[in-house]
């Protein structure tokens, strides 16, 4: 299981949870289990997301590996100058 | 050797090499945005809303184009409809559809066979506005009874009920922040503003576009990012992305706000409207002040909670920015950056993206970040202040290291902000005696740095000589930089690579020289690609010597056999393997494509001293410390050119520059003269300390040091400004008006 | 439209352009000459990019009419080093990385070179007052700063 970090604004699309647990071993199956638990995240996935999984920020690829029991902080998209 | 461990002693890194694009640049020779010129080309002129906020009734193009030698106008009906979402905004930035949003919107376009000529047409064009109702500061944007700017353009994240010109809202932390200010001896809640400053690179935006009616197309652009360049245009035309070629030339200066097209689309409209003649359009100052990328104001609450020895217990922060007339000013990096250098247990941060009559907004180095220092930096030095505590030590008392929870959430991999605070501790000028009207202050900043797509080609030449091809144009920099880790993995002299950056038909895609990636992420693919090539070499030499590749290591710019199982043979230099190459299997070559993982975080520390003068308010920089983690600098020169360049541009922030409006909306200082960035004289030398804690994600410990710099020096100089006058000023510049009357208004008290 | 014909020096080179009365010395350098080494980052007179000498002063070229280039002799950049040997202010530049984007670089190098030639010996507050006219927003001029010093102190010394 992975324990999903959202960032607290989320909690009025997860029923007031900002944990999730949720199975995958991807960045990409954790999102898209996310969503399959709670619809409500669709829209701000789909606008892009960085996630971080122990500590290092991972923006745009899926296929990165989320070992079991990792900890995943969903954040905003980052930009940079 | 693991490719993520580390090394640590060198032949070429961290050498004071002379860059490569010196003598170019010396000399005069190089070649930026505006010093293109092709056969048969035009010159492009934008003619430009004066209203803050008007709707554009009609536009009667028909007396510039009576003119000999105007070629084509377009507006924004040449351009296709449909787009969506970030396509949409930076095509209605381009060119303004039914309203022009702000000053400076551009309403239409002209191509002519003279500058001259192309800038008359442009004046007559006739463009008949209906007035509207504008607001262009972030506070009143947010009450109820402010112009609505855009109806409907808040996204999902806004909950029901907010102002109409809230666009965004972020909401995010951790912990029971009551209970945290409860347990705390000391609890400080301020409100702080920044105006909006330009990035101010001294070159203006420029380019040649040239755009036949078969959809091909080709543009000489000064950018950061060709890539994003070739997409925002394709998108915004309704082109094949890979249709068009874009070749960046030199860059004058970006720091973000050359991330992004204005109004590079325009001259591949004009072009293709003008039969495909190329299209030459180069702002002037105006133009670049009043309509491209300046970074949001800010409005900014912070409450913070202290135990009497400076243990941090809660901390909070709201902010408001305006980013112009779209969303996507850089609030959430703000609250991301405001309490990052410190361990917190309970921390909250909520965010308002607004829209406002402005231009909109672009990266500015470390996006946010500035401001969210200014406003948690400030609070904290004047909580140190009252609590009777070294500003330093407070700072280490709560510091962050490896493993610890960041503000923003995950937890910290390794960071070096406890070798920088140890590091100010004992530089000479934080003991400096300080006179009357003096005053020091400190502050400490933060950045993520990041990584981005990344392509990088390397290939060897006949004579063992090797040529890169990078994708990150280089700014300050990054050509030697990459030129001595690729020269150092391939043991050949710094001399003997050329690092060329290219247009865009020659790698795949790669994000702009942004994020302070360019030395991180370019670098380290260019190291793997280059490794590529030495195990090709390897392979070559094994053949050669009939024993398996596995048995042979570079070595120094040779393959030799790896211990004395695998043979004994001579070693195999690169120029006789390079020589030999088309007789062993043809070209040698590596490359690498990807989002290179590992990137490091940086922190700095700032000292500034400084002296207000009590009759005038102006305050002058006596001394300035700049120390920051840079993981390794590669070249330690331009790692210092960075520190000092952000430092230098958050001291014009904090002291000098900002957008001034009128009563109507109008930007009021749109030259150089009136927004004054700082000068030679303003200033004195900036010292640095390259602190170098590596990062274990790179093969050489880089971090990236672009935009951590700009960070600190905000609030660093209103607590040096606090301390000398003994007042503090909450609203940013401390221009010598404002800060005359604060301390008037303390003598009145 | 009318143009004038204007006869010049520039780096030593006699040379002759039709200009359009409105346009700067700094038009005609570039779009008429080839010599896109002076740049234009303001043309306001405020930025110092597009520094020249005219008649051995210091001036902004985009504050200059092409047509007062009339019988004047005009120093850019590209006339910095005429050989293969760089001017010690160039190479000084070069080897204190006195130079991040370098856009600002040849108007730096050619007000310096004014200053140096008006004032072999100056001090670190007049380098700074005398390069106030010269945007640099890269650097925070500190390496500029030094550069200059360095190549003054060995001028000084071959002198």
């Amino acid at each position: 299981m992975i324990e999903v970090n959202l960032w607290s604004g989320l909690r009025h699309v997860t029923g007031g949870a900002t944990v999730v647990e949720v199975e995958g071993a991807t960045v990409g199956a954790v999102l898209d289990a996310l969503v399959a638990a709670h619809p409500g995240l669709a829209p701000f996935i789909e606008a892009g997301v960085s996630v971080a999984v122990d500590g290092e920020i991972i923006t745009g690829d899926r296929f990165a590996e989320v070992p079991d029991g990792a900890e995943v902080f969903l954040m905003q998209r980052l930009k940079g100058g | 050797m693991a490719k993520d461990d580390v090394k640590q002693a060198y032949k070429l890194v961290g050498t004071r090499v002379l860059r490569p694009d010196g003598l170019d640049k010396v000399t005069g020779r190089a070649r930026y945005g505006a010093d293109f010129a092709m056969p048969g080309m035009l010159y492009g002129a934008v003619a430009r809303s004066p209203h803050a906020h008007a709707r554009i009734v009609s536009i009667d193009a028909s007396k510039a184009l009576a003119l000999d030698g105007v070629k084509a106008v377009v507006t924004r009906a040449d351009l296709p409809e449909g787009l969506t979402g970030e396509d949409w905004n930076l095509q209605e930035n381009a060119m303004a559809g039914e309203v022009a949003l702000y000053d400076g919107h551009a309403v239409a376009a002209v191509a002519a066979t003279s500058a001259l000529l192309a800038k008359d047409a442009a004046r007559l064009i006739e463009v008949d506005y209906e007035v509207l109702p504008h607001v262009t500061d972030v506070d009143e944007a947010m009450k109820p009874d402010a112009p609505v700017i855009r109806p409907g353009a808040a996204d999902h994240t806004v909950p029901d009920g907010m102002p109409p010109n809230v666009v965004k809202y972020f909401e995010f932390g951790r912990g029971d922040v009551e209970a945290g200010f409860a347990q705390a001896d000391l609890v400080r809640e301020r409100t702080y503003r920044t105006e909006a400053t330009h990035q101010g690179y001294i070159e203006p935006q420029a380019c040649v576009g040239q755009l036949g009616s078969d959809g091909k197309g080709e543009m000489w652009v000064t950018t950061q990012g060709q890539w994003y360049v070739r997409k925002m245009c394709a998108d915004l035309l309704g082109l094949g992305v890979a249709q068009l070629r874009v070749t960046p030339s030199e860059i004058g200066g970006g720091f973000g706000g050359k991330t992004t097209v204005f109004m590079e689309p325009l001259s591949l409209a004009l072009s293709r409207k003008a039969g495909g003649r190329p299209v030459k359009l180069v702002m002037d100052r105006a133009e670049v002040l009043r309509a491209t990328g300046p970074t949001a104001s800010a409005s900014m609450d912070v409450k913070i909670g202290m135990k009497a020895d400076g243990t941090m217990t809660a901390a909070r922060a709201e902010f408001r920015m305006q980013g112009g007339a779209f969303p996507g000013s850089p609030v959430n990096e703000a609250l991301e950056c405001a309490f990052a250098p410190y361990k917190l247990a309970a921390v909250e941060h909520i965010g308002y993206d607004v829209l406002a009559n402005r231009p909109k907004a672009a990266a500015y180095r470390a996006p946010g970040a500035p401001m969210g220092a200014f406003a948690a930096e400030s609070l904290i030095d004047e909580m140190a202040r009252e609590l009777g505590l070294d500003p330093i030590e407070l700072r280490l008392l709560n510091v962050v290291e490896e493993g610890d929870r960041s503000s923003y959430g995950p937890k910290f991999k390794r960071i070096g902000l406890r070798e920088v605070l140890e590091a100010t501790k004992v530089h000479p000028n934080f003991s400096v005696p300080l006179g009357p009207n003096q005053g020091r202050g400190v502050a400490t900043g933060f950045w993520f740095n990041y990584n981005g797509d990344t392509s990088v080609s390397m290939a060897i030449a006949e004579d063992g000589t090797a040529q890169v091809a990078v994708g990150t144009p280089d700014i300050g920099g990054g050509r030697a930089s990459i030129g001595l880790m690729v020269a150092e993995t391939l043991g050949v002299p710094y001399e003997a690579v050329r690092i060329n950056v290219v247009e865009t038909g020659a790698l795949g895609i790669n994000e702009p020289t942004h994020g302070s990636r360019a030395t991180f992420a370019t670098g380290k693919a260019a190291v793997l690609a280059t490794e590529q090539a030495t195990r090709e070499m390897c392979r070559r030499a094994a053949a050669d010597w009939g024993i398996d590749p596995d048995a042979v290591e570079w070595v120094e710019g040779a393959a030799q056999p790896a211990g004395p199982n695998a043979g004994k043979f001579p070693p195999m230099s690169i120029a006789e393997i390079a020589g030999n190459m088309s007789n062993t299997g043809g070209p040698i070559a590596g490359h690498w494509e990807g989002v290179p993982r590992g990137v490091g975080a940086s922190f700095g520390t700032h000292v500034a001293d400084v002296e207000v003068d009590p009759e005038t308010g102006r305050v002058t920089v006596l001394r300035y410390l700049v120390v920051q983690d840079a993981g390794r600098a590669i070249q330690p020169d331009y790692v210092e050119g960075q520190y000092q360049g952000g430092a230098v541009q958050g001291i014009g922030w904090a002291l000098n520059e900002g957008y001034v409006y009128g009563a109507d909306g109008r930007l009021q200082n749109a030259g150089f003269l009136d927004y004054r960035i700082p000068v030679a004289s303003d200033l004195p030398m900036i010292d640095t300390v390259i602190v170098e804690v590596p990062n274990p994600g790179h093969p050489f410990g880089v971090r990236g040091v672009g935009e951590t710099g700009i960070t600190p020096p905000l609030p660093a100089i209103a607590n040096a400004v606090a301390a000398a006058t003994g007042v503090r000023l909450a609203d940013l510049p401390m221009n010598p008006p404002r800060v005359l009357a604060a301390i008037r208004s303390r003598m009145d008290d | 439209m009318t143009t004038i014909r204007v006869t010049t020096e520039v780096n030593g080179d006699r040379v002759e352009f039709l200009a359009d009365p409105r346009e700067t010395l700094l038009d005609v350098l570039r779009d008429k000459l080839g010599l896109t080494g002076s740049k234009e980052g303001c043309g306001t007179g405020d930025c110092g990019a597009c520094s020249v000498l005219l008649d051995g002063r210091l001036v902004s070229s985009c504050l200059v009419l092409g047509v007062e280039a009339e019988g004047r002799k005009v120093e850019t950049i590209e006339g910095m080093a005429p050989g293969e040997e760089l001017h010690p202010l160039q190479r000084k530049f070069l080897e204190h990385a006195a130079l991040q984007c370098g856009f600002c670089t040849p108007g730096f190098l050619v007000a310096s070179k004014a200053l140096l030639e008006r004032n072999p010996d100056p001090t670190e507050e007049e380098v700074r007052y005398w390069l106030a006219g010269n945007l640099c927003r890269c650097t925070g001029y500190d390496k500029i700063v030094r550069a200059v010093l360095d190549a003054a102190a060995e001028m000084r010394g071959a002198g």
